[in-house]
């Protein structure tokens, strides 16, 4: 399993999927049909690549559920990612409307190593880790999705975060010259979410710079996103270029949007009512029966204690 | 234009027009090309295709007033059916692939839930008009089917406001609906220039 560092010149390498493990090989016999053949033959055979970097394979995670994998093409043609469009199928059609080169993220307040880093900075690559997780979204659908990157812990540590820092907040690109989806005020841009900062240094949370062993794709937040499988999926902020350490709790996109729909901590929980959604049960894509959802998305056993003593009605 | 020879195809031909939608989601079902969420897609669309057959239905009294032509009242009656004929699978596919007929879930909803009330107001005024839309019931109520039918108003009215309280953010399409449904009931109000100069008001 590969990944490497994506080239604009590349991009289209980028959807070639590893037919083997993800067992999709419909679509890589598609792909092979558009024409694609030689390319992915030269990253499963030779292991060599023209242009772009090769990262070694992720390693597997005892935090990785055995559940079966949503099928890849679902993950990435089934996505609310407001930038890219309102629709769930907008975000694979406009991907191409997210530059994701060059890309910087800025790194900001309480914290001893502020600057401007690259994805490489953040995240080291030869310490990928494939985490296999499922993906809880509000709207009461959910997946199992293989992603590939580091703890966040990892990066934060990095960064020295200072005893003031007790949340960090997040931001999105801002680009409403190419975002389709930023040119309407249907969020206040750009995207912002937050994490306490013992949330952000769980070592569930993930910094993510790919899926089913390859680079994110645009629509799924390239070219780094971080993941919280125990919260709903919009706290999971997409394509980053801000991280700010901040003493008090900072704005969250949706929650200024709908304050009394969606909490800061908006942690999976089948027991808050949400207005639009009974949280009660959810469709896992590509299955018929509804499950069953389960308490911070099955997560409790390393989360739970996060939140001892607090009222997750009320800090929903 | 809509001499009685016309009227003779025009019908079958709308009819199975307006029967489209229903096979064009059947087809996608069979083939199971309706997306990654297909039973979703089948929620959303059957509730777009009730909201446009409301308006379709509302249409066509202005459509007679401005073409002057009365003809067109014949199709009002196929239009507004149709309207219930989306509604009643859109409510289907929410009973069975929402609920999976959880009786006890799906009153929580319909408590809990305002679009999801307003919804079930609107399917719910949709039924007596349903109910009398034949032609005996037409003469059997005279005057009072008239009234009654007005009910359409408010069971758009609540299917728009169905529709607003379900969308997350985006609110361009519902506006564009309720703007039409705006524009055709102005429509309803005549103009005094177009009215008989003696009637009193
Ligand atoms: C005249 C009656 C109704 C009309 C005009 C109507 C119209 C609509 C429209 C326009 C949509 C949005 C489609 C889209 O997102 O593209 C919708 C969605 C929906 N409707 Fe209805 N509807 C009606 C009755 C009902 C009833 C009775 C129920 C259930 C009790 C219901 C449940 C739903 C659900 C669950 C959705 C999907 C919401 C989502 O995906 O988040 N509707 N309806």
């Amino acid at each position: 399993m590969l990944i490497r560092i994506p080239k604009r010149s590349d991009e289209r390498e980028s959807a070639v999927t590893d037919p083997e493990i993800y067992r999709q090989r419909r679509v890589f016999m598609q792909q092979c049909a558009a024409g694609m053949a030689g390319l992915a033959g030269g990253l499963l055979v030779g292991g060599q690549v023209q242009a772009g970097l090769i990262i070694g394979t992720p390693r597997s995670s005892p935090y990785s559920t055995d559940e079966e994998l949503t099928p890849m093409h679902a993950a990435t043609h089934y996505n609310n990612f407001y930038e890219l469009g309102y629709k769930k199928e907008d975000p694979s059609r406009n991907a191409a409307a997210l530059i994701t080169e060059p890309w910087t993220v800025e790194v900001e307040g309480y914290c001893e190593n502020p600057g401007t880093y690259a994805v490489e900075d953040l995240v080291p690559m030869d310490q990928l880790e494939e985490r296999i997780y499922r993906l809880r979204c509000v709207e009461a659908w959910s997946m199992v999705i293989p992603w590939v990157g580091v703890p966040l812990a990892t990066a934060l540590k990095k960064l020295r975060p200072t005893s003031q820092a007790r949340y960090v907040a997040f931001q999105t690109i801002l680009d409403p010259e190419n975002l389709p989806g930023q040119r309407r005020d249907v969020l206040d841009w750009p995207y912002v979410e937050g994490l306490r900062i013992d949330e952000a240094m769980h070592p569930l949370t993930l910094l993510t710079v790919g899926m089913y062993g390859q680079v994110l794709p645009n629509q799924n937040g390239a070219p780094i996103r971080i993941i919280v499988p125990w919260k709903y999926g919009f706290k999971s902020i997409k394509s980053i270029v801000r991280i700010r350490f901040v003493e008090g709790q900072p704005p969250t996109a949706w929650n200024q949007a709908t304050p009394h729909e969606y909490g800061f901590y908006s942690n999976v929980n089948p027991e808050v009512n949400h207005p639009r959604w009974s949280q009660r049960r959810e469709r896992r894509i590509g299955e018929f029966r509804k499950r069953q959802t389960l308490m911070f998305n099955g997560y409790a056993e390393e989360v739970a204690h996060l939140y001892s003593g607090m009222d997750l009605h009320k800090y929903f | 234009m809509h001499t009685p020879t016309a009227a003779g195809w025009v019908k079958p031909a709308l009819f199975l027009l307006c029967l489209v939608p229903a096979i064009d989601l059947a087809h996608g079902a069979w083939t199971n090309t309706l997306g990654v969420n297909p039973l979703e897609t089948l929620t959303r669309s059957t509730g777009t295709w009730t909201l446009r057959f409301l308006l379709l239905t509302l249409l066509i009294t202005p459509l007679i007033r401005v073409m002057r032509t009365p003809a067109l009242l014949r199709y009002r009656r196929m239009l507004g059916l149709f309207a219930f004929f989306y509604a009643s699978i859109h409510l289907g596919t929410y009973l069975w692939f929402d609920k999976f007929f959880d009786w006890q879930e799906i009153w929580l909803d319909i408590q809990d839930r305002l679009f999801i009330t307003a919804g079930v107001t609107a399917f719910l005024l949709l039924v007596p008009l349903a109910l009398t839309s034949t032609r005996r019931a037409q003469r059997a109520l005279g005057n009072a089917w008239n009234r009654l039918h007005r009910l359409i108003y408010v069971a758009t009215t609540a299917g728009l406001l169905h529709y607003f309280w379900l969308v997350k953010a985006d609110y361009l399409e519902p506006i564009i609906y309720a703007s039409i449904f705006a524009a055709l009931m102005l429509a309803r109000i005549r103009k005094p220039s177009t009215v008989s100069v003696s009637r009193v008001s």
